[in-house]
């Protein structure tokens, strides 16, 4: 493996690792916030040991998010020393602002939601409780809008002084339509995996005839506030489905393994196995019209296929190669207007010139074959984004279906007694996790060969560094990540054993009991 | 606002992060470091420990904070001096990592070798992020080895060992004794009983061992090279490391000292503070306001001794990175510094409450009374 791959094994090793533990916290944050408020509105004390209990898991999980989110905050500079350069005069000021305006928050109330209960009121601590879910939502805000620029890099141009991509319009780099969407799709997924969490977890203790009250209850909130994510995040899916058809056209054709244009309305492949070589899907399944719906909210409109896209690449890479010349002009000859006006009719295709970059360092002297190398290069990985999308859509309607069963249940008062259910609702546990990592599969492999979405290829990006120090992180990573994600869960599992008497320290009060009667 | 206003200020403001950082999260720092010699048995740990317990995630923060900023508004810097501090920026991350771990885990099961083992992971956390930022800091007075080319495309291999010379491990050794200091300080405010008056005992010792090597350094950089630039730069110009000549002569890290006396009272406050918290270390709270001021200080000396340098080059000192050609945008700037306008007054505002609320000594008997604490 060379420099690049590893750097891009350690990226996608860290953030996939990363993302096990955000949605819980996103999701959980919220369900306690929920639970705490029915425990201060009708003064039932079960609802505070319930929002303590799953508090100490959301703990458990809260470090871990935070901590490996330390690597990804300092992993573009170390690792990707070049995209910082090139891009953090756009990119840093999303994820600074994340840190200024949501972070702090976040880690300073988790503070008083854990040590705080009896230092608050009780409308007090319901505070703190609902600033750390409001600040977890406004972190993912900053942190999707950051990356939806990485997706979609618009209010931002080319600066030949200073050789890097500057900021020309901020309202536009936090309008983003791509970034609206991904954050509520995200979000959504994340209270998913909170509510398949609690309810899974509870579903347990019900099959075992354990802490039926607060399993029962656990499970109407996990129910009603499931379904109504699980929902959001389907349609919102879809709604990036649309803003990734009219910016990504590359993803969205090899998601669906479109290798070459249909006639409008495009139909949807349900099942098929695209073959690389061949540039056919096989023993297509197709649904009529899908496709040209969810891409393009049309019936008219065309769905660009694979080829015809490759041929545009190329005609991109001459544009961009003109670009990259000019800005060598420049360079000795930096008070010529007529270089610089050249130079802005062909900068927004520089990024195209510099996926040569990858097959020869002297890019202005590429052949026609390497051009057609380079576009040839900006085809993903097809077989993988067509299967991990088609899963984790699969994932998602099921789990529609599954609150969708558990709040009817839960709503005729019989959810802890429908043994199938609970099981069903138990083995779904790995499911939101497998979902979320598949969508940051098809949304960040399905990227490349792009850091920046036709700005700047990944394999420019990186920190040119010698590779045996990433062989080191990379192993370093590993063994520490591996050995935190054992403790992790079987501090979970311990605790999900233990129940919430034993966690507590005390038996959880009577569904009855009002907070007057309750211990401290 | 200028753009050579918004860099001056932007200057300031990495140094009020680093300052914020080595306040707020040194004394988790200086705890962790100190557990093994203040505390001895469980009980005692428990103490030092829930004195940081609800406060060190918040504290964090400014260190993820400082490296977003330095994104937006340094990105050359954030991009030469990570990627060149390679492994010392993953013995950072790792330790952090584990220190994260180790406070939420260490109490989670009945077992001593478990708590134990946590312990020095702790411990861990404490000591090496302190000794590289020092040794980090030590590194910009000796410049690093990168260079450009140019598309402004980073040449930089710095393997781990070349970053340890004599200089560079004294200012480590600075940044260790200034950290435990502020540890101990913060442990004879906030715990009780033996812990707080080993760490009282400590800080003596701390404190000399801070004032001696600080002094050290400074005389160390009377012949050690120093950067300035001979080219005309734009303060306002674009922000291109290439476009400037640099000349490289001993004992030029003084000279805007030598030019600006009044800056010398940086350095001799940093003294000067050290010694007022030894002295007023029976006013907990007044000492830990001392070493705050003794960091604030220190880091401020570097700042202005390096000054309009960043990050110098060795390789090819022309490359340096300055104050007037490694910043974002003017753009960018001026939104972040709305941002920070905005909300790091908040950001104080909460912190000093949370300050306030989770306030007093902690005692075993408060720990054992309080259910919601680390265990």
């Amino acid at each position: 493996m060379d420099l690049v791959e590893l750097s891009r094994l350690q990226f996608g090793m860290t953030a996939l690792y990363h993302f096990l533990f955000v949605p819980l916290t996103i999701g959980l944050s919220v369900l306690l916030g929920i639970m705490e408020t029915v425990y201060v509105m009708t003064g039932r004390a079960i609802w505070r040991d319930m929002t303590q209990f799953w508090g100490v898991l959301f703990g458990i999980n809260f470090a871990m998010g935070v901590a490996t989110g330390l690597t990804l905050e300092f992993q573009f500079g170390t690792n990707w020393a070049y995209y910082s350069q090139y891009v953090g005069d756009v990119f840093g000021a999303p994820l600074a602002i994340e840190g200024l305006m949501a972070f702090f928050l976040e880690a300073t109330f988790i503070g008083f939601f854990f040590f705080g209960w009896d230092k608050l009121s009780r409308v007090g601590h319901l505070i703190a409780t609902w600033l750390v879910a409001l600040a977890t939502n406004f972190s993912a805000l900053w942190i999707l809008i950051a990356n939806a620029w990485m997706q979609f890099p618009v209010g931002a141009r080319f600066n030949a002084d200073t050789m890097r991509m500057e900021l020309a319009d901020f309202p536009a780099v936090l309008l983003n339509p791509v970034a609206q969407a991904k954050f509520v799709h995200t979000v959504s997924a994340g209270y998913v995996t909170g509510a398949v969490f609690v309810l899974a977890i509870s579903a347990w203790y019900a099959l075992r005839g354990r802490h039926i009250a607060l399993a029962r209850r656990s499970m109407a909130v996990a129910a009603s506030f499931g379904l109504a994510s699980a929902l959001s995040v389907v349609v919102l899916g879809d709604e990036s489905g649309y803003t990734a058809g009219q910016n990504q056209q590359m993803k969205i054709a090899a998601i669906e393994a479109m290798w070459h244009t249909e006639p409008a309305p495009a139909s949807f492949t349900v099942f098929g196995l695209p073959n690389l070589k061949t540039h056919k899907t096989e023993f297509a399944v197709e649904v009529p019209w899908i496709l040209g719906l969810i891409a393009t909210r049309s019936i008219d409109r065309k769905v660009a296929g694979i080829d015809e896209l490759v041929e545009a690449a190329k005609t991109r890479i001459k544009s961009g190669l003109i670009a990259y010349e000019t800005l060598d002009n420049i360079r000795h000859d930096r008070e010529n207007s007529a270089l610089r006006a050249a130079l802005d009719s062909h900068a927004m295709d520089l990024g195209y010139a510099l996926l040569l970059k990858r097959l020869r360092p002297d890019i202005e002297h590429a052949t026609q074959a390497d051009i057609d190398r380079a576009a040839q290069s900006t085809i993903p990985n097809v077989p993988v984004l067509f299967w991990s999308f088609r899963l984790m859509v699969a994932v998602g309607f099921w789990l529609i279906a599954l609150f969708a069963i558990a709040f009817w249940l839960s709503a005729q008062q019989r959810i802890e007694r429908s043994r199938l259910f609970l099981w069903a609702a138990l083995l779904s546990l790995p499911l939101p996790w497998l979902a979320a990592e598949l969508g940051w599969i098809v949304a960040e492999y399905g990227r490349q060969p792009w850091a920046i979405y036709g700005v700047l290829p990944t394999s420019l990006a990186v920190s040119q560094i010698a590779p045996s120090n990433v062989v080191a992180s990379l192993v370093a990573f590993g063994i520490f990540y591996s050995a935190l994600l054992v403790a992790d869960l079987y501090l979970l599992i311990k605790y999900i054993r233990l129940g919430p008497d034993s966690t507590l320290g005390r038996p959880v009060a009577a569904p009855s009991t009002r907070r007057q009667e309750s211990s401290p | 606002m200028s753009y050579e206003t918004l860099r001056l200020i932007w200057w300031a403001l990495l140094g009020v992060l680093l300052v914020g950082f080595a306040i707020t999260d040194g004394y988790d720092l200086g705890t962790a470091a100190l557990l093994p010699f203040v505390a001895r048995n469980n009980d005692e740990r428990r103490v030092a420990i829930n004195t940081v317990g609800p406060l060190w995630e918040g504290n964090q923060v400014w260190f993820v904070l400082g490296g977003g900023a330095t994104l937006a508004a340094w990105p050359p810097l954030y991009a030469a001096s990570f990627s060149g501090f390679y492994l010392a920026m993953l013995m950072v991350l790792l330790t952090l990592i584990l220190r994260a771990a180790a406070f939420k885990f260490r109490g989670k099961v009945e077992n001593a070798h478990w708590r134990n083992l946590w312990d020095w992971c702790l411990f861990a956390g404490g000591v090496v992020p302190a000794l590289v930022f020092g040794v980090a800091f030590g590194n910009l007075f000796t410049g690093v080895p990168f260079s450009f080319d140019p598309d402004l495309h980073f040449v930089s291999a710095i393997p781990l060992l070349s970053l340890f010379t004599p200089f560079t491990i004294l200012a480590g050794a600075v940044s260790v004794a200034m950290i435990v200091l502020h540890g101990a300080a913060w442990l004879n405010l906030r715990a009780s009983g033996a812990v707080a008056e080993r760490a009282a005992k400590i800080m003596p010792y701390a404190a000399a061992v801070f004032a001696v090597l600080f002094a050290a350094g400074g005389f160390l950089l009377i012949h050690m090279n120093g950067l300035r630039i001979t080219s005309l730069i734009d303060p306002a110009g674009a922000s291109n490391p290439l476009l400037k000549a640099v000349a490289v002569v001993p004992g030029l890290w003084l000279s805007n000292f030598t030019r600006h006396g009044w800056f010398w009272i940086l350095p001799v406050a940093a003294f000067v503070f050290a010694w007022a918290a030894v002295a007023l270390r029976r006013r907990p709270l007044l000492a830990v306001m001392a070493t705050s001021l003794v960091e604030a200080c220190t880091i401020a000396t570097a700042g202005v001794a390096l000054f309009p340098f960043l990050l110098p080059s060795s390789t090819n000192p022309d490359m340096s990175l300055t104050v007037w050609d490694a910043s974002s945008s003017r753009l960018t700037l001026e939104i972040m510094l709305g941002s920070v306008a905005l909300f790091l007054p908040i950001v104080l505002g909460y912190t000093i409450w949370a300050h306030r609320v989770f306030s007093g000594r902690m005692t075993a008997e408060r720990i054992a009374s309080d259910s919601h604490g680390y265990d």
